[in-house]
């Protein structure tokens, strides 16, 4: 891939890659009114959740509604959904990299930063859900690599340090370019020289600059698969029925690209909107990601059916109970909004040329994200309802979250958004060198303005 | 329940006592060289007695549902009443069939699903067949929970109300007391009371002598009566089960089934306690 051999110094002209910095450091500066409003309330969430894990901490998990049937729950679906959702980078900037998928190019960072920011609120929900919290470096210390939590802690891990790595490798030039303005507090021109590394513009560390980005495009997506495999494994590797099945680990997968791609559409929404990208941000995006959403809409819509249909058909005493309870008894509210509004609604309205537009694609792509948390639920909390041997008759199966559970929930995607702005603030949410070369086929247009 | 022993065959010159090798064979050894099992089986908790394969037996038709042996479970290791360890289930294998009660314990599988799942080796399986947990070492993750197919593990999800007797005693996984907050427990089968040769809890709490317990390799198991009979022998004349053999857990808790009941059946009660 040839890379632009542009001027590092502030260039006085109006050259694309100039009017892209412009563009882009004026999103980093001090935010508006309505802005800063937002950041205090999502702070003040955030707050919110983490007074209530305090409280959890003192008081155990006995203030959450999960009982020794119900062992596990929305702090489960929550880290499920985060981990499913931090597909999202990996998918844009490493799967679209290698199939040469150009105009990938505006949307790489804010897809690989939805990736980071969800892999770090999704492993402090496992250390919410422990009993035992203190005890966490046992992990470590008397760690069995039989147990599938194990492979989890590796494989997230892993991620955790590949996705970072590959958020900060592509923005090294963008770094020296900030490094060299002029204008920006001190802090901030530490900050950019000392990740700059050094960065010269030179085409010897272009080459090396490229390699490494190539090297980690194709490392980085067997390390994905792995985490949603590996997650998905923490259930199948159990005798539940519904967990219990060869497809969980595909399904997983499939699972994470449909909401991971539905994350960066309302990410890309967002900052087109509020950070007046419309330029770099086309409707040719909402298009493509908006196709790319609907065939993996239609693959997990597919495994779905798979997952259940066997199971229908030969009505095993074991798979029965769980189907009843999904189909028609305690969790057929949610399995049907799941069904309907996360799969069958955003894939018509992905299909329908009077809703294939920007509003339509972010508004399919909300409910998509709304159908998967719920759809975490319908994996995580009914199989526990229908188990192998009945609970004595005192007990009564239920499962309603409590507010300590709802507010850390709020609290973990209040502190999601917030890191994902903070992190905007500070670095150019979209990779300025590398759209550069696109720039000039596409007029620009005064920031701010929807450009459809 | 016999000693076993390490000692060879001698010459014996003094009273013999019999004792079983880990092979099978019955030898003949004098009783001064006969070593006896400590009360506690180790410091640790996580060995075992060695040499023993514990197993237990409920005969189904004489359970009558009682709940005494829940509730000397519950005294022997203070349970809460949010738990069980040991509940009686009532069971229905289908419309056309009748309810029976179905004392549950831990299985302490031979292939325990739960300490597969274990990531820091807090539940583990000693050389008794024991499955226990170390509450010191359990990270409260509750993978083992999820795991084991019989819903035979509680959590402690708040603060413990453990009673100053069990303070007292120490803690120690063969007795699971004094609690720790955010930690997994479940039935032990006993441990301390096995290793000083006696019936667990249930079993000896059982006014029906329904709840058979004793060691494999001796092939012998007893019940609260004293009544000992011969392991594969019962198991193949009253044609013993594991509950859901296909799971392939391998339970160490044998069923034998309820028929020629001795008592009135869940329904049969439920009626009687309606006309009352």
């Amino acid at each position: 891939m040839s890379s632009p051999a542009f001027d590092n110094r502030p260039a006085e002209s109006q050259s694309p890659e100039a009017q892209a910095l412009r563009d882009l450091v004026a999103t980093m500066g001090s935010p508006k009114l309505p802005h800063k409003i937002v950041v205090i309330c999502l702070s003040l969430l955030a707050a919110w959740g983490l007074s209530c894990y305090v409280y959890q901490l003192f008081n155990g998990l006995a203030v959450t509604a999960m009982n020794n049937y119900f062992s596990w729950g929305i702090y489960i679906v929550n880290f499920v959904f985060f981990i499913g959702i931090s597909m999202a980078g990996t998918l844009i900037s490493a799967m679209l990299r290698l199939t040469g998928a150009e105009w990938r190019r505006p949307i790489t960072r804010l897809a690989e930063g939805i990736t980071l920011f969800a892999l770090v609120i999704a492993g402090p929900m496992i250390i919410i859900d422990m009993g035992r919290p203190d005890r966490f470096l046992y992990v470590l210390l008397h760690g069995r690599l039989q147990s599938p939590i194990l492979w989890d802690v590796l494989s997230l891990n892993t991620y955790l340090a590949g996705s970072m790595l590959y958020l900060y490798l592509p923005m090294i030039p963008d770094l020296a370019l900030l490094r060299d303005q002029p204008h920006f507090s001190k802090w901030r021109h530490i900050l950019y020289r000392t990740l700059a590394l050094g960065w010269k513009n030179t085409p010897a560390q272009h080459h090396r600059l490229e390699r490494a980005i190539s090297v980690m495009a194709v490392v980085i997506i067997p390390v994905a698969v792995s985490i949603h495999t590996v997650t998905a494994w923490i259930f199948g590797m159990t005798l539940r029925p519904g967990w219990h099945s060869s497809i969980i680990g595909p399904d997983f997968v499939v699972g994470a690209l449909y909401s991971g791609i539905a994350a960066v559409i309302i990410a890309m929404a967002l900052f087109r909107k509020f950070f007046g990208l419309g330029a770099y941000i086309t409707l040719e995006h909402f298009r493509k990601l908006g196709l790319l959403l609907l065939v993996v809409g239609l693959a997990y819509l597919y495994f779905t059916v798979n997952n259940f249909i066997g199971s229908v058909y030969v009505s095993s005493v074991e798979e029965s109970p769980l189907l009843a309870s999904l189909f028609t008894g305690d969790f057929a509210r949610q399995f049907w909004v799941m069904i309907v509004l996360g799969m069958l609604i955003p894939c018509l309205m992905l299909v329908l040329p009077w809703t294939r537009n920007i509003g339509g694609i972010v508004t399919a792509s909300v409910f998509v994200n709304i159908g998967m948390w719920i759809m975490r639920f319908i994996i995580v909390v009914p199989t526990l309802s229908s188990p192998f041997v009945p609970p004595p008759s005192k007990v009564h199966l239920a499962y309603f979250p409590t507010i300590v559970e709802w507010s850390i929930t709020v609290g973990a995607f209040a502190g999601f958004t917030l890191l994902y702005i903070l992190f905007s603030k500070v670095f150019p949410i979209i990779s300025i060198w590398e759209i550069a070369p696109a720039a000039p086929t596409q007029p620009i247009p005064p920031a701010g303005r929807e450009q459809p | 329940m016999g000693q076993p022993t390490t000692a060879p065959t001698a010459k014996a010159d003094g009273p013999t006592t019999a004792a079983l090798t880990a092979d099978g064979r019955i030898l003949q050894v004098p009783a001064a060289s006969a070593t006896h099992m400590p009360p506690a089986a180790d410091p640790t908790g996580r060995a075992g007695i060695p040499g023993r394969r514990w197993v237990m037996v409920i005969d189904l038709a004489k359970c009558d549902g009682c709940g005494k042996c829940t509730e000397a479970c519950g005294k022997m290791h203070f349970i809460p009443p949010d738990r069980y360890w040991l509940p009686v289930l009532v069971l229905r294998d289908a419309q056309s069939e009748a309810p029976y009660f179905f004392p549950r314990p831990c299985f302490h599988c031979d292939v325990p699903p739960c300490t597969k799942v274990c990531p820091v080796n807090a539940t583990y399986k000693t050389q008794d067949g024991t499955v226990l947990i170390d509450n010191d070492r359990c990270i409260g993750c509750r993978f083992c929970m999820a795991a084991c197919p019989y819903g035979a593990r509680s959590f402690n999800w708040g603060p413990p109300h453990d009673p100053p007797q069990a303070l007292e005693r120490g803690y120690s996984p063969e007795w699971g007391f004094p609690r720790r907050i955010g930690t997994v427990e479940k039935c032990d089968f006993c441990p301390d009371h096995a290793a000083a040769g006696h019936l667990p809890a249930c079993s000896s709490g059982c006014p029906m002598n329904a709840i058979y317990f004793g060691d494999q390799n001796e092939d012998a198991v007893t019940s609260s009566s004293g009544e000992t009979l011969q392991l594969s022998k019962l198991l193949r004349d009253r044609a013993g089960y594991r509950h859901l053999e296909s799971l392939g857990t391998e339970p160490r808790v044998y069923y034998l089934p309820p028929v020629h009941r001795q008592y009135p059946a869940p329904d049969e009660q439920k009626a009687k306690e309606k006309a009352t």
